[in-house]
């Protein structure tokens, strides 16, 4: 935990000073702060506020069109069309949101594997990836990370590779042969000097992990091989130790699989991995915690807590719809993000998560395992108060959203018979 | 309006005393009716229990059968021997597990005690679920030997699936285990998560079974006189049955065997008459061998009572049939045969305002005849005289009384009016997948029997009219047609929420249409033009006229130029745009470049992007800045002139469409002969070994990759040299390129090469052993071999083609039926999550407990349907604004 926020207020304090830097640098930023400064002047002269994203905008426009001297004219139009915009009270925001991220599900792709920015990389996309978000798995069906580098890292491709090495899981079937002598009941490894060269790899390290497994003795032999001999002789334990040696990690991250450096414009060097470790590849030296991003939304909820995985998820989603070509206001993925993690833990979008958790027990009744649902409502003495929209549909009443929300009633005089 | 209001439901269990208490009747005999077809007293069909017969009075209330009559009442079985309810088993078990035989505490030391009912208070404050915490002190006691009050040894208990309960490996009798949950007081119950206040453990071990009303289990008369009860009857007869042999075998001494055998069948009855598929047990059948629908299957899944009759519900005034297209409708209406207009009706109540008028349309009787030159009038179907009680008091008009329901019409009675034109329908198509496929439309009464919409609709409710039927409802309350009419008329969702954009706009025809009458400087002789603007009824001046070798001309420009308002100005550009590496913007060669300067078209071809549905921007814009109705209008009119433009100029395509100059053709074969020498030198190398693998590939993956990458290329080859000889004067290519239907890939597939057929993304590589098809060798990796369709659809596919062909068609297919039930799946889930969630007062987003979800809503409170494509404000119509002012 400490050594998470020291990072974090790290990040604060560089933000800032880059910032700062830029400020001295640049006049036009400069004259872009100061028309930001009047513009909130106005809007509290007003007692008004507009979000950030309008002001920014207006700040654009104003110096692109020189509406300078008619900023107040141009706030208070804005402040005008703002309030037009803005959603009503009382709509029913959820279902519409839930709404407009289903229906374009029916056009998605179901194909699973497509190829993705690096052609190398397979990545689960469409459909099946959006079910992944919204179901919050734990490990998503095909993990991999985008490794982005720090300094000298990204302009130099030999610290680079050094960099890819270091995270890449190498085990010792492939870097080495392996022969397995039946007679004696010995292995010989040979390693293979070029793998080992280019993976970095000195055979003193393979030595020192193989001393890790337990019952098998190595020795190196003057030809550069190594030679195993059993604890207890057997052919059952040659089998397992032969197992055991072939998946033996020598170097490398768990669960990244294959790497491959890329050079992209106006970056440098980025590391793309299949496979995603994401705590433990932040800690490599030379990856830019900063901008490492990975497609495991679990781990990044484990590793920058909730706030992260909120934004993960709406990136994860938005990326995927738009990717499909499919156009959906990020409003509706943001409240679906909020929902799946407003209690401070990344719950499913299913019977185990939120649906799972409501109070209504009419409202989970209906969704699915209605029976269970009931026994234990009534074991626990549970009270159904009826405020959600299921309960009072299968009541029969007039449900809590939009215009059934309004309490006003107006009162009619009436006719007189003729 | 409604009267009573449901405040709250509580769910409590039924304590043996309170079901004893709401009975009726004690049911003894398992017959159901005597040889007379009379109930018998004390039987499962009971008239205690309430009547089904329509005329037979309740013995308990005194109602009669129906609608508004008796509800049905219990009656209740006593069991002869306890047993287990299976729904229960696993609370049982815990209260077993974590309770001394002896003294019934929980087998925890006072500490502990303290410690969980702390932990239980906490996790009720969080607004937790206590579940975890009972599952960590029920693995506590099972670890406990002795009791820690009275020192009891308590041995392990098992359960054996489903209602069997152990202790050390010796059975339990229910008998027992029921004594042992009574001794469990009421303090030790909230540690097992059971809430004392409505239930004790001992209830779960029934001694006494509820029999439902007979309404719950109507028996059903067959044509040939003969009964047929309903399942829980069958079932409910089992279990009096066995009740009734143990009692007797109990009572007579009869062997312990014998009375154990009976009580586990008796078990065995009870359990499957809750719940026919518990795991363990065969399930009890019918006598044709169909499994009985026993209590659970009632209520569970998309058949079971709660998704299919409590969350969806059967309506009256409603109507299904078969849509078909009318351009001469506007988007906000639907045609309605008279049939339907004719048996739906509208309630209208009767003010002194309106009496003649309902009067006279009474007198006319249910199937009034139109005076000459109409083709409907509306009559009356029903009046309702007292609207306060509503019963029988509904009264059906016919020819012969009609003359005389109209006379005694009076203030304040409720005359049901059959559908006339300008009524607010609902009409809606499923898949019902966003709000949209539900909008409120004007009534207009047509002949046939279909409902008519208007093309532009289509894309809302994703209808086409190769079958499609569609659902139509009335709305029967002053409110709801006014919220109708306000919130749901389809001008209201021409902006879709889903992305701030036109969802409804041009499509096909219309677009090609436009395309045409735009394109360039087409100009059309004077009475073609003043044909097209009579299709929108133009009642202006007529646009400029060109004299041309003295004939009179107007541009196609000018006269889309009619529809749009004074004050519009755009540019942009339009979908055929060639997105060349140099734009020239105003002077583009291709017309691509729209300029709209104060409502004339200047520059630019109107296409998909100007009117089309999902990418409209001059559609977008008008509705932005003069509202949706007008936006209605322009939708209304565009369509027509572009209907109309594509009358006049034709348009049609043909085989010959297809047809390319041989020379052409001789090009794409070379290309596709290169690209299989391509692919064979690719496999040459492979063989070699020569070939270099990608960075973690292996050489077969290389491979495949680099020969997808030349086939692809191949086709895309041919593709362009066959849209080289395909030019505008093609409908086909017309229709591609402003976006109307089809993309230049399909051009191309016809004319040129249809290219690689794949499955599961990779080329064909399935069938025989080493080879897809015995007409090629084994081992044979060349581009004809893996499914490569070097035909164009015009020339024909080989045989082999043809096949490869059907193999990439069927996944496609396969694909679709899978995508649909997996993308319903997730929106059921997506919508059960977010069905709650309002925008409050004070503006934050939150759930019916109060829960705050968002503090604003989407970070900056601004409704998607409004935004501007996601973007909170119009900043050039501001713009606009501040520079004029």
């Amino acid at each position: 935990m400490a050594k998470r926020k020291t990072k974090k207020n790290e990040v604060k304090k560089k933000d800032k000073e880059t910032k700062k830097e830029k400020k001295v640098a640049t006049p036009k930023k400069d004259k872009k702060m100061l028309l930001e400064e009047k513009i909130l002047k106005i809007l509290d002269k007003h007692k008004k506020s507009l979000p950030y994203s309008i002001v920014e905008d207006i700040v654009n426009i104003a110096m692109e069109k020189k509406l300078e001297n008619k900023l107040e004219k141009l706030v208070l139009a804005a402040i005008e069309e703002y309030e037009n915009n803005c959603i009503e009270p009382a709509e029913a925001c959820g279902i519409v949101a839930a709404q407009s991220i289903g229906e374009p599900g029916t056009q998605m792709t179901m194909r699973t594997f497509h190829y993705a920015g690096v052609a190398e990389i397979n990545v689960t996309l469409g459909l099946p990836r959006l079910i992944e978000i919204v179901d919050a798995r734990s490990v998503p069906s095909t993990p991999m990370m985008n490794i982005y580098l720090e300094g000298a890292y990204r302009v130099d491709p030999d610290l680079a590779e050094k960099v890819a090495n270091n995270i890449e899981m190498t085990k010792l079937i492939d870097i080495s042969d392996m022969e397995i002598d039946l007679t004696n009941l010995t292995i010989t490894i040979k390693p293979n000097e070029k793998m080992m060269k280019r993976k970095d790899i000195k055979i003193e390290e393979i030595l020192d992990h193989i001393k890790k497994i337990r019952k098998i003795k190595g020795e190196l032999q003057d030809d550069g091989t190594i030679k195993i001999t059993l604890d207890e002789p057997g052919y059952k334990n040659l089998l397992n130790a032969s197992e055991a040696l072939k998946n033996l990690k020598i170097k490398g991250i768990d669960g990244i699989e294959r790497v491959i450096i890329r050079k992209e414009p106006n970056e440098g060097y980025v590391i793309y991995s299949e496979g995603s470790n994401f705590e433990e590849v932040l800690k490599v030296e030379g990856v830019d915690p900063y901008r490492t991003t990975t497609n495991d939304i679990q781990s990044v909820y484990r590793t920058l807590g909730i706030e992260a995985a909120r934004n993960m998820i709406i990136t994860e989603a938005y990326n995927t719809l738009m990717e499909q070509g499919l156009n959906v206001d990020l409003r509706h993925i943001m409240l679906v993000a909020d929902i799946m993690t407003t209690d401070g833990t990344v719950r499913a979008i299913g019977r185990h998560g939120v649906s799972g958790e409501k109070t209504s027990v009419l409202s989970r009744a209906a969704f699915e395992i209605t029976v269970n649902h009931l026994l234990r409502a009534g074991v626990r003495g549970e009270v159904d108060t009826l405020k959600g929209v299921a309960e009072n549909i299968i009541v029969g009443q007039p449900v809590n959203l939009g215009t059934g929300s309004v309490k006003l009633v107006m009162s009619v005089p009436n006719f007189k018979k003729k | 309006m409604i009267t009573k209001k449901i405040g709250r439901i509580e769910f409590t269990l039924l304590s043996p005393k309170e079901i004893r208490e709401m009975s009726a009747t004690k049911v003894i005999t398992a017959d159901t009716y005597d040889d007379d077809g009379f109930p018998i007293n004390m039987g499962l069909m009971d008239t205690h229990l309430g009547v089904i017969e329509p005329g037979l009075r309740c013995k308990t209330c005194g109602l009669r059968a129906g609608k508004d009559g008796c509800p049905g009442h219990f009656g209740h079985i006593d069991l002869a021997m306890p047993v287990v309810h299976v729904g229960f088993v696993k609370y049982i078990r815990n209260c077993l597990r974590a309770t001394c035989r002896e003294c019934g505490r929980i087998l925890l030391s006072d500490e502990r005690l303290e410690f969980y009912k702390k932990e239980i208070e906490r996790f009720e404050k969080e607004g937790r679920s206590i579940a975890p915490l009972v599952k960590d002190i029920v693995k506590e006691c099972e670890n406990v030997s002795k009791c820690p009050r009275c020192k009891r040894e308590n041995g392990k208990i098992d359960l054996d699936k489903p209602t069997t309960f152990r202790e050390n490996g010796k059975k339990l009798t229910p008998s027992e285990i029921r004594e042992w949950l009574e001794k469990i007081p009421d303090e030790d119950l909230k540690f097992l998560n059971i809430n004392p206040k409505v239930a004790r453990p001992e209830w779960m071990v029934l001694t006494v079974l509820p029999v439902p009303p007979v309404t719950v289990r109507p028996s059903v008369t067959l044509e040939s006189g003969e009964r047929s009860e309903d399942d829980l009857t069958h079932k409910l007869v089992d279990v009096i049955r066995i009740n009734q042999r143990l009692q007797e075998n109990r009572d007579a001494g009869a062997p312990q065997l014998i009375v154990e055998d009976l009580w586990e069948l008796l078990q065995y009855h009870v359990t499957t008459y809750l719940d026919n598929q518990t795991s363990g047990i065969p399930p009890a059948r019918h006598r044709s061998g169909r499994p009985l629908k026993t209590l659970a299957q009632r209520l569970k899944g998309k058949e079971g009572r709660f998704r299919s009759n409590l969350s969806g519900k059967r309506v009256n005034f409603s109507a299904r049939t078969v849509i078909s297209p009318d351009p001469n409708l506007s988007i906000n209406e639907v045609g309605v045969p008279i049939e339907v207009a004719r048996e739906l009706t509208v309630p209208v109540r009767v003010t002194p305002y309106n009496i003649e008028w309902l009067r006279e349309m009474i007198k006319r009787g249910p199937n009034p005849k139109p005076p000459e030159g109409v083709k409907y009038i509306p009559g009356v179907n029903y009046i309702i005289r007292d609207p306060k009680t509503l019963k029988q008091r509904r009264i059906k008009i016919t020819e012969k009384n009609a003359a005389d329901v109209a006379e005694r019409l009076e203030v304040g009675m409720i005359v049901e009016r059959q559908l006339m034109d300008g009524d607010i329908v609902l009409f809606n198509r499923q898949p019902s997948l966003h709000r949209m496929s539900m909008m409120a439309h004007k009534v207009r009464v047509l002949p046939y029997k279909t409902f008519r919409l208007n093309l532009s609709v289509c894309p809302p409710y994703n209808a086409d009219f190769d079958g499609d039927e569609m659902n139509l409802h009335v709305v029967q309350s002053e409110e709801a047609r006014a919220e109708a009419e306000i919130l749901m008329k389809v001008q209201e969702h021409i902006l879709s929420p889903r992305f701030g954009g036109p969802i409804i706009g041009g499509i096909h025809d219309h677009i090609s249409g436009c395309f045409l009458l735009t394109y360039k400087d087409k100009k059309f002789p004077i009475q073609e033009a003043t044909h097209i603007l009579s299709a929108i009824n133009y009642r202006g001046k007529l646009p400029n006229i060109i004299e041309e070798n003295g004939k009179k001309y107007i541009l196609g420009k000018d006269i889309f130029s009619v529809l749009l308002p004074k004050d519009l100005s755009i540019e942009y550009k339009a979908k055929s745009c060639f997105n060349c590496e140099v734009c020239t913007a105003p002077n583009c060669p291709h017309d691509a470049y729209v300029i709209i300067e104060k409502g004339v078209l200047k520059k630019g071809v109107i296409d998909e992007k100007g009117i089309g549905a999902f990418k409209g921007l001059i559609l977008d814009k008008i509705i932005r800045e003069h509202g949706v109705d007008y936006g209605r209008e322009f939708i209304d009119k565009v369509t027509k002139l572009g209907i109309t433009a594509i009358n006049i100029c034709g348009f049609t395509v043909g085989i010959d469409d297809e047809d390319i100059p041989p020379e052409a053709r001789r090009q794409i074969e070379e290309g596709l002969e290169k690209a299989k020498k391509k692919i064979n030198s690719l496999i040459k190398a492979y063989n070699k070994g020569e070939l270099e693998a990608l960075p973690g590939r292996s050489l077969e993956e290389t491979l495949e990759m680099e020969i997808m990458r030349v086939t692809g290329r191949a086709r895309d080859m041919a593709g362009e040299i066959a849209s080289r000889y395909l030019g505008l004067d093609n409908s086909a290519v017309i229709m591609a390129k402003s976006g109307a239907r089809g993309s230049m890939l399909n051009l191309s597939q016809m004319s040129g090469c249809v290219g690689q057929q794949a499955v599961r993304g990779e080329r064909i590589n399935r069938g025989y052993r080493g080879r897809t098809l015995p007409h090629f060798k084994k081992g044979d990796l060349g581009a004809e071999a893996k499914g490569f369709v070097s035909s164009s659809y015009k020339k024909g596919l080989t045989p082999t083609e043809y096949f490869f062909h059907s193999m990439g068609g069927r996944e496609g297919l396969v694909d679709t039926a899978v995508r649909t039930s997996r993308s319903g799946y997730m929106q059921r889930r997506l919508i059960n999550a977010l069905e709650d969630i309002k925008i409050e007062e004070d503006c934050t987003v939150r759930d019916p407990e109060g829960n705050v979800i968002q503090f604003v809503y989407g970070e900056d409170g601004v409704d998607p349907a409004k935004s501007i494509a996601g973007k909170p404000i119009y900043i050039d119509k501001i713009i606009e604004k501040v520079e004029s002012s």
